[in-house]
């Protein structure tokens, strides 16, 4: 099972990763600074599986890859959203952060419920319902399995691209 | 054929391509800068290949330049020895990105650009296929000279009439982002032109392509035409336009009776006219930004401030979006007009706009900034207002100390 973290809609990058704290590449340093001014005690309260679910536009604004390297070093197992900006939704996805479109299922849970999480096929249990994530792209997909971007052209070149394409 | 972006894309490939098929492409070049440049230097070098073109390969300092931490003079570290290694001499460090790109000739109508930087999107107002992504896309780019790309839909914003006194480039980009709402554009492309944008000079339609990001475009494009060619010092390479397109959607404007727009706090989308806000009390104002810190948007600016005074309690922030605007602003007298007025001018880059540098708000502050975020946090305090508008206004609330009307002064 996995804890809710709720946020809203438009949920920035300078939310989940503030200018002032980006100066640094270090992921435990990143995570440490995650949601700090947004929402204290995030990154202490995240235990490794936990969810985020948020409205629209998640990710928004600056195309800082902080803030998803941070969100997934906090431990968070998933953002699952109504909808992502689209530099965030891609830097997710070729880091190897699990991002699940599901308008759904914003409306049925509060922060701190327990639901359950099929992260590879996008399927969400809450409160005995079952909902389902909009499946990725075939480039995303392929990321995804590949696990990053740069695993991905390291072993397969652009040809692990172009053949799904 | 197609819409800007199918017949740039196309020409590039040598075949016809449509929005919703997905292309790999080679790029004319890949930028980073200080932020965002160390991440992806850490994910070029997990690649182990070497670099694809360090000609191609452009580092701005410009975030935090000069430093202002040892953290931040460590991130400028990793880049230059980098770059010493690599073989790269594009290290830029005088002014914002989005600026010295176009000034340096790094964007060609026609071209493909992508940057580690969200308002890549500027170099669309050239003709150019360019957008912002994170530090893993542009490591990859850093190693191969290309990126993969899902060929946006477009929207269409054709503007008519002639843009009223005092109403700028800026006014219309928040009143399409007030009408569309903040991710009114997620993953199209925005298709700025009619009559209006036509008539536009270069650094008007650089911000719209700037603040198309704003509303979620993957990129915000302007026909080319003789005026673009002229803006780079270049021979007029001919029209480069849509033809026969189908659009997700076609806005038309009429521009003739917009008047200057405000994005209060705290989301871009939450815009008002001018008139509903003026007479609210401002701790600061800045003026500059890649959407608003050319030598156009200081020559507006100096219209105003000419032989008059800022408002003592509003700290008055001046940032050239280069050296070269820098220089010009020098020569036209607007940095002495700004300095007299009691204005504090900076060096060339991004300033006060991402809270990191000068000009940080703290709690309970308001903040008017010719840039274009005003979330939370964006500028220092997550307690802080920012209201966003165009330059002339900046400079009629400087001299005010709150929200005001240029009409009043001009």
């Amino acid at each position: 099972m996995a804890r809710v973290f709720r946020f809203g809609d438009g949920v920035s990058t300078d939310a989940i990763m503030p200018g002032r704290y980006n100066l640094t590449t270090d992921p435990a340093a990143l995570a440490r600074a995650c949601f700090v001014e947004h929402r204290p005690g995030f990154a202490d309260a995240v235990r490794p599986g936990d969810l985020i679910v948020a409205g629209s536009n998640f990710g928004c604004g600056s195309s800082r890859e902080h803030a998803p390297l941070a969100i997934k070093a906090a431990g968070i197992g998933a953002v699952v959203a109504r909808s992502f900006a689209r530099i965030f939704y891609r830097n997710a996805v070729n880091l190897g952060l699990p991002v699940i479109r599901c308008p759904e299922l914003y409306q049925a849970v509060e922060d701190g419920d327990q639901v359950e999480v099929d992260i590879l096929r996008g399927n969400i249990r809450a409160h005995g319902r079952a909902y389902q994530g909009e499946p990725p792209s075939a480039v995303a997909r392929r990321i995804s399995e590949a696990g990053s971007l740069v695993e991905l052209i390291r072993t397969g070149g652009w040809a692990a691209i172009e053949e799904v394409i | 054929m197609g819409t800007l972006v199918e017949e740039i894309l196309s020409r590039r490939l040598g075949r016809r391509v449509r929005a919703g098929q997905t292309v790999v492409a080679e790029v004319d070049c890949v930028m980073a800068h200080d932020v965002t440049g160390p991440l992806a230097i850490e994910a070029f070098e997990s690649l182990g290949m070497p670099l694809w073109n360090p000609e191609r390969t452009v580092f701005s300092f410009d975030h935090v330049f000069p430093s202002n931490s040892v953290a931040a003079s460590e991130l400028h570290r990793r880049i230059r020895e980098f770059a010493t290694r690599n073989q790269v001499r594009n290290l830029l460090a005088e002014g914002i990105c989005h600026v010295v790109m176009v000034e340096q000739g790094f964007v060609r109508p026609g071209g493909i650009v992508v940057g580690a930087d969200s308002h890549s999107t500027t170099y669309g107002a050239l003709g150019c296929f360019a957008t912002g992504m994170g530090s893993t896309d542009i490591g990859v780019t850093m190693a191969t000279g290309r990126s993969w790309f899902r060929v946006p839909e477009t929207l269409r914003v054709e503007v008519h009439g002639e843009l009223p006194r005092a109403v700028q480039a800026k006014d219309l980009a928040l009143h399409v982002i007030r009408r569309l709402g903040a991710e009114g554009a997620n993953y199209l492309s925005v298709e700025w032109a009619g009559p209006a944008v036509s008539s536009m000079g270069m650094s008007e339609r650089l911000t719209l392509a700037n603040m198309s990001v704003d509303f979620g475009a993957k990129c915000g494009l302007c026909e080319v035409d003789a005026a673009t060619w002229a803006y780079l010092g270049l021979p007029d390479g001919g029209e480069l336009r849509a033809s026969g397109a189908r659009y997700r959607d076609t806005l038309t404007i009429d521009a003739t009776g917009l008047e200057p727009q405000v994005a209060e706090p705290p989301a871009i989308d939450n815009v008002r006219p001018l008139s509903e806000l003026a007479g609210t009390r401002l701790d600061e104002v800045f003026i500059g930004s890649c959407a608003n810190g050319r030598i156009e948007d200081l020559a507006t600016a100096a219209t105003l401030l000419e032989g008059r005074q800022v408002h003592p309690e509003t700290r008055t922030i001046v940032v050239p979006g280069s050296r070269r605007t820098y220089l010009l602003a020098l020569q036209r007298g607007y940095i002495d007009t700004f300095v007299r007025a009691g204005a504090v001018v900076m060096a060339a880059g991004c300033g006060p706009c991402l809270g990191r540098q000068h000009g940080t708000l703290g709690p309970g502050e308001r903040a008017l900034s010719t840039s274009m975020r005003n979330y939370p946090g964006r500028m220092g305090s997550p307690e802080a207002e920012i209201y966003l508008a165009n330059p002339l206004v900046a400079a009629a609330s400087a001299l005010a100390g709150a929200i005001a009307d240029p009409r009043e002064e001009l």
